[in-house]
């Protein structure tokens, strides 16, 4: 109790209920307003975005088909007479996805197992934060990694590789994914109860047992959401493969030539010179909104995954 | 027990040291066990024995070392890092702190259930099939004989019969609880190590787990760790009764409820502490 003001500690409360319009109530009236108008800005962009891709999109397809844009294996737009077939941009993007996904999720999953059950807690407290800090790498460093160093090693061991090719930059995403898939692969194995672990162990399992055949079928949910936001991000990586994939749409699967992702494609035609209102300009649209309704239906899957499969314990 | 697939270990030839022969077998001798967690000397110079297909109870205040003494038993204890120990446990004459005793070996004979029910995250099949699998037992049908003389054995069969294909944490703690044992009978171990098995469980769950561990005796050898007094009285042949670490008394279950020799226990088992 306050002895200099010879109030009690109840005194003193009444007393501050009493001014109605202190600042504590002002920003209890004014507070949800903010934090809802902060909520939405990222709302409105959202709706802004779907909007302007939907719109220029509809600008395409007012001179190419539909059937064209999905039926056509040739993408020439700078020909003089230009042709919008998807699939060779569609197979170049999943050509890195795949290759990035065979390179992350074997590491991506062991390292998990690693930290999360094998791991001293000194060790893990170690080595999270330098997988995090992979994580934080700018992707334009991961590209002149992926050219300057990955390449010329690929090179020596694979006679005839050429210098832009879909290998390099796939295994190159793939190394910036592991973090992705490690952390949230860990988080989820670590927050399956040790109760559960102790059960495996008193039925006389090794640890090895206990990690592959009741931890990760525990955290399945968890890893597999980690795999498919892997996936999004490997479908959405710009810098790597532009800088390293080359610049040549082929819808005939060899990761040894040079590709073209949708990425590296907007990256092209927004750095050229196609002008305002050509059908180039729209065609970044287009190949953006397929871009869009790619990740959009991994980011639902894995969703929906982290739902369908949530083991309760 | 004719059901069973596998032979046990003979029991033959187990040694008795010191001690007048006993009608029944050791299953466990404990001698000058010592145990500390970093400083914390936690286990003082246990001496136990325990026979077959008895129930012993231990019983004694929070924090005596009833339940750091059953998870040295099975080693569990060594999970925790900083543990030490010292002395000596024989289960049936081998010393289970030896370098080549495989804790995996001794795990697979000694089963365990826990004060809180864990099963895995898996159907009731699943969680009843694992330990066979871990163990090789692979061929299908097998599995569904184990699965369902392991479900009939902890009294849960008719309970859950028509969905061994559900999540086990769709049953109820006292169900889970049982779904535990059978899942520790499922690879036939032993003995049976119940670490306050009911404490968090209803009195009707309670009820069911001690007339199982009733039927259980006469096919294994069961200690069980309890902060019920009455329940260490229903269930067990024998009690111990550890305080800070130390056995007080340990003795035939009556005795030690009806003429306990140590004043300690006689104010323990009143309610004078506790």
């Amino acid at each position: 109790m306050n002895s200099s003001s010879n109030k009690s500690v109840r005194e003193l409360i009444q007393q501050n209920r009493q001014q109605k319009f202190s600042m504590k109530n002002v920003m209890e009236r004014f507070m949800p307003i903010v934090l809802f108008l902060c909520a939405f800005v990222s709302v409105v962009t959202t709706i802004g975005i779907i909007l302007t891709l939907v719109l220029e999109t509809r600008h395409f397809f007012e001179v190419v088909s539909i059937k064209e844009f999905f039926g056509s294996t040739n993408w020439y737009p700078l020909n003089s007479q230009p042709e919008y077939g998807i699939w060779p941009l569609v197979v170049g993007t999943l050509e890195i996805t795949v290759i990035a996904m065979l390179v992350a999720v074997p590491i991506g999953l062991t390292s998990a197992i690693y930290l999360s059950e094998y791991a001293s807690e000194r060790a893990r407290r170690v080595l999270k934060p330098i997988l995090e800090v992979l994580a934080g790498v700018p992707t334009i460093v991961f590209g002149f990694f992926a050219l300057t160093f990955v390449t010329p090693l690929l090179v020596k061991l694979i006679p005839g590789l050429a210098i832009y090719n879909a290998l390099s930059p796939g295994i190159v995403v793939g190394i910036m994914i592991i973090p992705m898939i490690a952390s949230i692969s860990e988080d989820a194995m670590s927050s399956v109860p040790k109760k559960i672990r102790d059960g495996a162990l008193a039925l006389g399992s090794t640890r090895l047992e206990v990690a592959l055949k009741v931890v990760v079928p525990a955290a399945l949910s968890g890893i597999i959401a980690s795999i498919v936001l892997g996936m999004s991000r490997a479908i959405g990586e710009t810098m790597i493969v532009t800088i390293a994939g080359g610049s040549n749409p082929t819808a005939l699967v060899n990761p040894l030539e040079p590709v073209q992702t949708m990425t590296a494609y907007i990256v092209q035609v927004a750095l050229g010179d196609a002008g305002f209102g050509t059908i180039e300009y729209y065609s970044i649209y287009a190949v953006g909104t397929l871009l869009f309704v790619f990740t959009l239906l991994m980011n639902l899957l894995a969703n929906w995954i982290t739902r369908r499969f949530r083991e309760e314990y | 027990m004719d059901t069973k697939l596998t032979t046990k270990p003979a029991k033959e030839g187990v040694k008795t040291m010191n001690q007048p022969v006993a009608a029944r077998q050791s299953v466990y001798r404990v001698n000058d066990l010592n145990l500390w967690y970093g400083d914390d000397h936690a286990l003082k110079d246990v001496n136990l024995d325990i026979k077959q297909n008895e129930v012993t109870a231990i019983i004694g205040p929070s924090g005596c070392g009833k339940s750091t003494f059953i998870k040295t038993l099975n080693r569990m204890v060594e999970l925790v890092p900083i543990v030490r120990t010292n002395g000596v446990i024989e289960y049936h004459g081998r010393n289970i702190f030896d370098k080549d005793y495989e804790v995996e070996e001794l795990r697979t004979s000694v089963g365990m259930v826990f004060q809180q029910p864990n099963p895995f995250p898996k159907s009731i099949y699943d969680n009843i099939a694992y330990g066979p699998r871990v163990h090789g037992v692979k061929n299908k049908k097998i599995l569904d004989e184990i699965v369902e003389r392991s479900l009939r054995g902890a009294a849960i069969w008719d309970e859950v019969k028509d969905r061994l294909n559900e999540n086990a944490y769709g049953l109820s703690g006292g169900q889970q609880q049982r779904l535990c044992i059978a899942r520790c009978l499922a690879i036939e171990p032993d003995v049976i190590l119940m670490d306050e098995p009911t404490s968090a469980l209803d009195p009707i769950s309670t009820l069911k787990v001690e007339e199982l561990v009733q039927e259980l005796k006469k096919d294994y050898s069961i200690i069980i760790v309890t902060h019920n007094m009455q329940q260490a009285a229903r269930v067990s042949d024998k009690t111990a009764f550890f305080l800070n670490g130390e056995v007080v008394e340990f003795d035939q279950t009556d005795r030690i409820f009806s003429n306990p020799s140590d004043k300690r226990t006689e104010d323990y088992i009143s309610g004078r502490f506790g």
